[in-house]
């Protein structure tokens, strides 16, 4: 807990929340006639409204990106390394907001919210979810906040998905796509652990097929499973040496099944949070969300085909640690974007932090990404 | 903007509109002047994160990557040039390389150092040791530069590859065009600087 705020945070933040009474239809045909997104915003929008930019989060997180909600939260927003005064995403000079996706479980509406059809919480009768489903959730509400074109979509992971598919439904209605740590689609091995870790959730006796709210019970023990392997892919066997080696947690036996190593606690304390913290339904629709991208499948798997439509110009940045969304993926849709004769800009950060590092303050990435923000904030007058 | 009288050379060949690609695009001035100067569109490539970052801050679109990892990004006679500035002797396979740039581009623009340069020859010969001049600043045991070659050696294998030589200027260290380097190009040439396309 901070006793005061660091002078280069956005500060104290409110998260707000937009009610939409239009109904929305999924790609899958389903419709919901009103929902519910949950969002904040740092900086003040200009006069020519041309220095908005949204922030898309990834798998497992929400729209609170940075600042603090109190002064008794422990941690800022997940994105507080690069959105701030002076920072990479410099809230002086633009106006960003984060909103939490469709069929999330941090305000906006998703499986634990009440079906008012039934009365009852959707649970697993929530639509399923396709990135493009998002992308038209978040461009109401960018209708709604009076911003017709964005200076930048901005994402990491399946953050930087959500950017891509903007650059692509919407090609008018961004100048820059900025895709950080992401793919053009899963492969087996990542679906595999999706897999595994939707199993973890299912499998649990207090899961009920999905409809646990009803028994007043979480499925703790999945969530914490599925959490753990989720980690132990964000983090690469260096970072993890690193960070923990083979050092026994304090107080531990020296031999026995109670002997904790230091990743194990690690490990253990990651998945009991957020098993308090995040429904498991809406663990499984987003991952299954994250499953299903793949703009080029209408396309003959033609990335290049995907891509043509766009038309902002692309920042695209890896890390060479990151096995789980290597360089090398990045580097596809580098190519299908120079096919396409976009402009882009690609950097590949040299770290030995997995796939997480796009969330750490690492000095070359912060560097690089500040540099292109600078640049771009003169483009756009912000 | 003061460009580098080499880089000058080079622009002075660029017609107005064109697409480029520069493999080893260092800070990304040639790029950004042509930018500014001729309305081109392109890419550089370049592998050093300070360069990167400068090519970020000039507006210029650069591609983080190493050269000896090849250029299969690029697909077939997409660009009107590609330049590889004192980037040639660095890289694992200058030959394979100078055959990518003719498969990607109409035309390829290379310069790099003149190994035969008198000076160089002189403190071999005399010296007997590997020449450290300005223009080649590092010991040989830690240096960049693992290719070296010659005005004739580079001629010799363009002629053996098909590939045909447009123009050739020689500058000196300070990257001037000099009329002795330009009369003797082996012998009194410090930098050569070539303009070539596929026969």
């Amino acid at each position: 807990m901070p006793e005061t705020l660091p002078p280069d945070s956005v500060g104290l933040v409110t998260p707000q929340a937009m009610t939409f009474s239009d109904p929305l239809e999924f790609e899958s045909g389903a419709v919901i006639d009103d929902y519910t997104l949950a969002f904040e915003t740092y900086g003040e929008l200009n006069a020519a409204h041309s220095n908005a930019i949204l922030i898309c989060h990834a798998l497992s997180s929400h729209h609170h990106a940075a600042g603090y909600h109190s002064m008794d939260e422990r941690k800022p927003g997940w994105w507080d390394n690069c959105i701030g005064l002076g920072k990479a995403i410099d809230t002086r000079r633009f106006f960003v907001v984060c909103s939490n996706n469709l069929g999330g479980c941090h305000g906006s509406t998703g499986p634990a919210s009440t079906n008012p059809v039934t009365g009852k919480p959707y649970g697993r009768g929530f639509p399923d979810i396709v990135v493009k489903d998002w992308v038209r959730s978040q461009s109401r509400l960018a209708d709604k906040l009076g911003i017709d074109r964005w200076a930048a979509v901005i994402g990491g992971s399946l953050g930087g998905m959500q950017a891509m598919q903007w650059s692509i439904d919407y090609p008018e209605r961004l100048a820059h796509a900025i895709v950080i740590a992401a793919a053009p689609r899963l492969s087996a091995q990542n679906i595999a652990f999706n897999e595994v870790a939707r199993t973890a959730i299912k499998s649990d006796p207090d899961f009920h097929d999905g409809d646990y709210y009803g028994h007043n019970v979480i499925p703790e023990r999945g969530l914490r499973l599925a959490r753990m392997l989720g980690h132990i892919t964000y983090l690469s066997d260096d970072s993890m040496h690193a960070k923990f080696g083979r050092e026994l947690q304090a107080g531990s036996p020296t031999r026995g099944y109670d002997m904790e190593f230091q990743v194990e606690s690690y490990l253990r304390y990651q998945g009991s949070k957020f098993a308090g913290e995040f429904d498991a339904n809406t663990y499984l629709l987003m991952t299954k969300t994250l499953d299903h991208f793949d703009p080029a499948k209408e396309y003959d798997d033609d990335l290049t085909r995907a891509l043509a439509r766009a038309q902002a110009k692309f920042f695209v940045m890896s890390f060479t640690g990151d096995w789980r969304f290597s360089p090398e993926r990045s580097r596809e849709i580098v190519r299908a974007l120079l096919e396409n004769n976009l402009d882009v800009v690609y950097a590949r950060i040299e770290v030995d932090e997995g796939h997480d590092a796009f969330l750490m303050k690492i000095p070359q990435y912060l560097q690089v990404f500040g540099a292109y923000m600078q640049r771009l904030a003169r483009e756009v007058g912000a | 903007m003061n460009l580098r009288p080499d880089l000058e050379i080079i622009s002075n060949w660029i017609k107005p509109g064109s697409r480029l690609l520069d493999l080893g695009c260092g800070d990304g001035a040639l790029l950004e002047y042509l930018q500014g100067t001729r309305d081109v569109t392109g890419y550089g490539l370049e592998i050093d994160d300070d360069n990167v970052t400068r090519c970020v801050e000039s507006g210029v679109n650069v591609i983080q990557t190493d050269l000896d990892a090849g250029l299969q990004d690029f697909f077939g006679r997409s660009f009107d040039y590609v330049i590889m500035s004192q980037t040639l002797q660095a890289v694992h396979y200058p030959d394979r390389l100078l055959e990518e740039i003719l498969r990607i581009g109409h035309e390829g623009i290379v310069t790099f150092p003149n190994f035969a340069h008198w000076k160089n020859r002189i403190q071999l010969a005399v010296g007997g040791m590997m020449p450290v001049t300005r223009t080649l600043p590092n010991p040989w045991y830690n240096t960049p530069n693992i290719h070296l070659c010659t005005v004739e050696d580079f001629e010799k294998l363009c002629n053996e590859r098909g590939i045909h030589i447009i123009e050739r200027v020689m500058v000196n260290d300070d990257y001037r065009r000099t009329s002795a380097g330009n009369f003797m190009p082996n012998l009194l040439g410090r930098t050569a600087i070539y303009r070539f396309r596929q026969q």
